[in-house]
């Protein structure tokens, strides 16, 4: 693929903290323009790769490069080229939300009024409470004005380590608008997140659980490629329920979703047998109905897989 | 360069803000001077002093009355022979004179031939040296005085501090200490927060130097340094009287090139602690115990043990505390401490050298 339509391009990256692998020849592209998102649990190895991009850490192997420029040989261009928004609130909380914009501004030689458009989406959001110190603003103010701090050098790309976590519902959603916005403004984004259910607002995604990236693809084509019937199951007595479908040799994987218990079709699975032995087992109100995998469905296959 | 300034602007709103730290920063020298100058001090100001007095007779009155009309003597009365032990144990009296029975003819003898057999005895609680010592000496002053000064061997003149107050050795002592807890401890906490608070993370991904935000850091706590040195020297001389017969430029030359060591000093160890706490940890047993113990600031150089001294050689306040005793309390000219200022210039190029060598701009 032609490197110039590459936002970032990680070949076999490892790093290891003494005997933990945190990354295992982990490699990715992203291309220009899109938004893409890094799934999965905490100790998946996202932030030591964010860390290894915005040129903070070295890798043990591998290498790659941002904005087409190599991370260890031209780290001072890539520097001053990206926005980064690191997973722990990283601004000043004794500054109030005026000084701290102006402040990363400077830090890049540029003003808050010459790139105002492009952050203007978000910081008009909290610019009424702009005399406001950062350390008194709520988790979903700070995240917008963090947001708004990292983009006020107009970057190239754009890292965001977790951005949603610690964030109510609706402030999660919204942040998800702004970054679609951001998008259209030829951004190229990676963001990571631990919640699969923000995966589908992605235009491509890796899944990833320590230090291995699992799959690489769009979320809708991640979904479809899933082979297997997937059921939900529920029933009065959830936990003993669980416990008898993992006896059951014609299921091969069963675990709690919300609601219903999903589970994963076998070899010779029916599913009005399965409620006949369950009703016979002493189970209440058994309902199964064939469901649609969600990111989560593929995450856990995967895993299993391995 | 507008940048930096902005930069600047940022480390003293951080100053500023953080009003307790501020506080302590600015009020630390003004307490300590205070109380080195005032309630801490050396001198032994009261002893308390009882005598045993076998026959009354008008000598014995007279010394007793030199004795009780003295400033820095408190005579608690006359006690029997056999209660001098109680009164010592006891803490009523750090001394007690014994008057020799024929106290009268013996001083006479004395007055005649210039010698003779002792007429009174000191009994000394020596459980504290430093009272015991002075308080010997006082009596020894106002009780034997005239008989030395008659025909004495010696003749001893207290120069450049002729009253001994130790205020006048304390005050370039507690600069030498100020200084380097203000530049060294405030400056390296104030870097190792950015780390710990992750800020430096994002400091570090920016087209800027990370020197150039650590520079921006010193300089506002080199400005409040500068205001301490201010009120330090305005203090020393007009409320402790210190002479400052030494050339004020002198002074504030050598202050500078301490106050740049202390924030190399700083520095380095920002480079070395990922803690805020560490950073601490290190200022209090790298930096504090031996600036109080072996720079001379309270014990002196001379008297210490041989392993010691190489030791206190590289404690950058020995050299300091030394030239700020010449030049505020001696009125030396600059010639004369131009050793300890060669050797304080070189300090701070080695410190600094090391600290950028060491300094990052990764995370490992």
């Amino acid at each position: 693929m032609d490197t110039s339509t590459l936002a970032i391009e990680v070949n076999g990256i490892s790093k290891s903290y003494g005997t933990v692998k945190a990354l295992d020849k982990v490699s990715l592209d992203v291309r220009r323009g899109e938004i893409f998102g890094l799934i999965g649990p905490d100790g998946a190895g996202k932030t030591t790769l964010y860390k290894i991009l915005v040129t903070l850490l070295n890798a043990d192997e591998g290498s790659a490069r941002v904005d087409g420029l190599d991370i260890v040989k031209d780290y001072r261009n890539i520097r001053s080229r990206v926005g980064y928004m690191p997973g722990k609130f990283s601004l000043y909380p004794d500054l109030t939300i005026e000084e701290n914009m102006e402040f990363f501004a400077t830090l890049f030689g540029v003003t808050v009024e010459q790139n105002y458009d492009l952050v203007a989406p978000i910081y008009k959001q909290i610019e009424p409470f702009k005399k406001r110190r950062a350390g008194r603003l709520s988790g979903g103010m700070k995240q917008k004005l963090a947001l708004s701090c990292a983009l006020i050098h107009k970057p190239s790309v754009l890292f965001l380590d977790e951005p949603t976590t610690g964030v109510d519902a609706v402030s999660r959603s919204e942040f998800w608008d702004m970054l679609h916005n951001l998008r259209e403004q030829e951004l190229s984004i990676l963001v990571s997140t631990p919640y699969m259910d923000e995966a589908s607002r992605c235009d491509r995604i890796a899944l990833c659980n320590t230090g291995h990236i699992l799959d690489i693809d769009s979320p809708k084509h991640m979904v479809e490629k899933f082979d297997g019937k997937l059921y939900g199951i529920k029933a009065r007595d959830m936990y003993g329920l669980l416990k008898n479908l993992r006896e059951d040799n014609s299921i091969t994987n069963c675990y709690t979703a919300g609601e219903f218990h999903h589970l994963l079709a076998g070899a010779g699975f029916d599913a009005d047998k399965l409620k006949q032995n369950l009703v016979a087992q002493g189970h209440s109100d058994v309902e199964i109905k064939p469901i649609v995998p969600d990111i989560e469905d593929v995450f856990i296959k995967l895993l299993s897989n391995e | 360069m507008i940048g930096f300034l902005k930069f600047v602007k940022k480390e003293t709103l951080h100053i500023l803000r953080d009003s307790r730290t501020m506080l302590i920063a600015l009020l630390m020298p003004v307490v300590q001077i205070l109380l080195f100058g005032f309630a801490i001090s050396t001198e032994v100001n009261n002893v308390n002093v009882a005598v045993v007095v076998p026959k009354w007779d008008e000598q014995i009155r007279q010394s007793i009355n030199k004795l009780s009309s003295n400033p820095y003597i408190t005579y608690k009365g006359a006690i029997a022979e056999h209660e001098i032990d109680r009164n010592l144990r006891s803490g009523r009296v750090d001394a007690i004179v014994v008057f020799a029975h024929d106290f009268d003819r013996l001083m006479t003898q004395w007055k005649q031939n210039g010698n003779g057999n002792a007429a009174m005895q000191f009994i000394m609680d020596a459980s504290n040296t430093n009272t015991a010592q002075a308080g010997a000496g006082y009596l020894n002053n106002i009780l034997a005085g005239e008989l030395m000064q008659s025909n004495s061997l010696v003749e001893t003149h207290m120069l450049f501090n002729p009253q001994m107050k130790s205020a006048f050795n304390f005050v370039p002592g507690i600069m030498g200490m100020i200084f380097i807890l203000i530049c060294a401890m405030l400056t390296s906490v104030a870097i190792v927060r950015e780390k710990e608070t992750g800020t430096m993370d994002v400091l570090l991904v920016s087209p800027v130097r990370p020197l150039t935000i650590i520079l921006a850091k010193m300089t506002p706590y080199f400005i409040l340094s500068c205001i301490n040195l201010t009120t330090i020297l305005l203090l020393a001389r007009f409320v402790l009287g210190i002479p400052m017969s030494g050339n004020l430029s002198s002074i504030i030359v050598v202050s500078l090139v301490y106050l740049l060591l202390s924030l190399s000093l700083g520095l380095l160890i920002s480079t070395i602690a990922k803690q805020q706490i560490v950073a601490l940890l290190i200022s209090a047993a790298v930096m504090i115990m031996p600036i109080v113990m072996l720079s001379g600031m309270m014990f002196p150089v001379e008297n210490m043990p041989a392993v010691l001294k190489p030791v206190s050689a590289i404690v950058p306040a020995r050299w300091y505390i030394d030239a700020m005793r010449k030049l505020l309390i001696q009125g030396a000219s600059f010639g004369l401490i131009l050793k300890d200022f060669l050797i304080l210039v070189g300090m701070t190029l080695a410190l600094l050298a090391i600290a950028l060598k060491n300094f990052k701009d990764k995370l490992e």
